[in-house]
């Protein structure tokens, strides 16, 4: 503590310099941040499926449709308790920007499947006794300011022309990951406007046993094998987590970037630590004549390049943690997609690596130094 | 036994041709108390020998033991420690660092020790009366003019009340009033404070104020 003053002193020294090189380290963890909370999201959303729900699809891909009349032969395959379906609609809100999803569903069966999400009795009641009716999730409601009974119209993209919903409930997701930017209305409203040339987009399955789910989706195939739509039935959590490949090599890219930036950043703080103790070659020359031992030169190197280092990291994560958790425009993208506290930690820690690293070669440099060579050469 | 005692001292430096003597078998004691000058040209060892007997460098062969320690057996650690606690040092360009105060300079070999905040401030105010420098106490260097930087420098010297003082070239760099001034308060230190001063100087004017005069040529002593 006693040499925290020259600590300090040194560190102000060049203001310009160490200011500049905190908002660069600043910036690095607020990348960090943020694509860390990338893959974290990613993570959740191939975990939010449940592994005892089965979801049954268009073998050829999601994007192609199944015939309704395949819920009554899902129905009575062996081990197979509940079917529900839903089709994925495509409908913007006043301006593309306004992204969120939006989903036809079964109101009979659909939200019995999902006991994760909650929803006012009274308020289910009332969307199922209304064809237009529709429930958004809490973080949809707050985004665009909605309220309760309020009539919205998207433009339909997949299924054109103007269509009209009225909010009738409001859901809450246990696990964030399920996301709260959804929406939710009638499949029937959708078959009825459509031309009925709406069918559903896929099926969720329970089967009566979990732990056979395996062997019933299967059999779920197996039944379908020589239809004209041969299906695809695999556990919802697989299911999310095809959902998130479908991103592309998203995590590896992201970890690519991020390790990129660190290392650049890693160089810069580096180069800058060097810089700034090369600059100071004589006033170390001094100190050891003073006395000063080799380690506590080290350390006080360190402390510098730890301080910029962390105090660069601290403001970068501040930030992140200001502008990104519970981001709206993000969270429609990857639903919840926020800065975790585990994040902010990892970030932390990368911050007091960087600058022990970036601290390393100087504080050797001014351990090594000659006092006879450097004083030789202010001289 | 004298306070110094330099044996059979000899330091040489490889360069790519060839191998250059600086010192050879040098001997030298010291009292305690005296005030030594030390002159020679340019690259006659001056500084070399300063270097050595304050820890900087270690000899090709010879002992130096002052008082009491061969500080050539030490290792980096007991010669910083050493140092510290024997030694104060004197430098041509002062070497001030630039973003402490004139206080805060001279408290730098203090914060070495585990004297409290009053007691180093207390030592820093005595140290700078010393060298007339109390009413510069919150002054940067840079504020300075060139004589009292040096005497910011003396009073880091003795700031921890060392056994030996070496100055190099103390007056190198100063006009000629401060140098006088300077040259005044090392020969006070010496008899008011009872200090022992080693001076290398290439000014014949100032080495005559020591009580002792030497003389460096190509690495060999002349007492």
């Amino acid at each position: 503590m006693k040499h925290a003053r020259l600590v300090w002193k040194n560190l102000t020294r060049n203001k310009r310099r160490s200011t500049l090189t905190i908002l660069s380290v600043g910036v690095a963890l607020f990348l960090f941040a943020a694509l860390q909370s990338v893959l974290t999201a990613l993570d959740a959303t191939s975990e939010v499926g449940s592994e005892s729900r089965l979801i049954t699809r268009n073998a050829t891909g999601i994007v192609f449709p199944l015939p309704e009349a395949y819920t009554q032969r899902l129905r009575s395959v062996d081990g197979v308790e509940a079917v529900s379906w839903a089709n994925w609609f495509g409908g913007t809100y006043i301006d593309s920007r306004n992204y969120f999803a939006q989903f036809a569903v079964d109101e009979g069966t659909f939200f019995s499947m999902y006991p994760e999400v909650q929803i006012d009795p009274a308020q289910l009641e009332a969307f199922n006794g209304e064809k237009s009716g529709a429930i958004v999730g809490q973080g949809l409601m707050e985004r665009f300011g909605w309220s309760l009974g309020q009539t919205i119209v998207l433009q339909g993209t997949i299924f054109p022309g103007d269509w009209e919903f009225v909010i009738r409930g409001v859901y809450e997701p246990d696990n964030p990951s399920f996301g709260d930017e959804n929406m939710y209305f009638h499949y029937d409203y959708l078959f009825e406007n459509s031309g009925e040339a709406a069918t559903p987009g896929w099926f969720i399955v329970r089967p009566s046993d979990p732990n056979l789910a395996t062997e019933v989706a299967a059999r779920i195939d197996g039944s379908f094998e020589n239809s004209s739509d041969p299906t695809k039935t695999e556990t919802e959590k697989a299911f999310q987590a095809g959902f998130v490949t479908m991103w592309g090599n998203v995590g590896f890219l992201v970890r690519a970037i991020g390790t990129a930036v660190f290392f650049a950043i890693l160089l810069v703080a580096a180069n800058t630590m060097m810089m700034s103790s090369r600059e100071r070659v004589n006033e170390v020359a001094v100190l050891k004549t003073l006395g000063y031992r080799d380690g506590l030169l080290s350390r006080l190197v360190v402390a510098e390049s730890l301080a910029i280092s962390v105090v660069g990291g601290v403001i970068g994560l501040a930030a992140a943690s200001v502008m990104l958790r519970n981001n709206e425009m993000l969270g429609s993208i990857l639903p919840g997609y926020t800065v975790l506290p585990s994040t902010m930690l990892q970030g932390l820690a990368i911050a007091i690596v960087l600058g022990l690293i970036s601290g390393l070669v100087p504080a050797r440099q001014a351990a090594r130094l000659s006092v006879v060579d450097a004083l030789r050469r202010v001289a | 036994m004298a306070l110094v005692e330099l044996r059979d001292l000899t330091k040489r430096y490889q360069t790519e041709a060839e191998v250059i003597s600086v010192l050879e078998n040098v001997d030298l004691d010291i009292e305690a108390g005296e005030y030594l000058s030390l002159m020679g040209p340019s690259g006659s060892g001056k500084s070399t020998l300063l270097n050595l007997m304050a820890g900087l460098d270690q000899p090709d062969s010879g002992t130096i033991t002052i008082d009491g320690s061969e500080i050539t057996s030490l290792g980096p650690n007991r010669l910083a420690d050493w140092r510290a606690n024997h030694v104060g040092f004197v430098f041509q360009f002062y070497n001030l660092l630039p973003v402490l105060t004139a206080f805060q300079n001279v408290e730098l070999p203090l914060l070495l020790t585990n004297l409290s905040k009053d007691e180093r401030r207390e030592r820093v105010e005595v140290a700078l009366n010393v060298v007339s420098l109390s009413d510069r106490m919150e002054h940067y260097p840079r504020q300075l003019s060139g004589g009292q930087e040096q005497r910011v420098g003396i009073a880091r010297a003795i700031v921890s009340d060392p056994v030996m003082i070496l100055a190099d070239e103390p007056t190198g760099d100063l006009d000629a009033a401060s140098a006088e001034e300077i040259l005044s308060l090392i020969e006070r230190l010496n008899s008011e404070f009872n200090k022992t001063v080693l001076m290398v100087t290439h000014d014949q004017h100032a080495a005559g104020r020591a009580h002792r005069m030497m003389y460096l040529e190509k690495g060999v002593l002349h007492q």
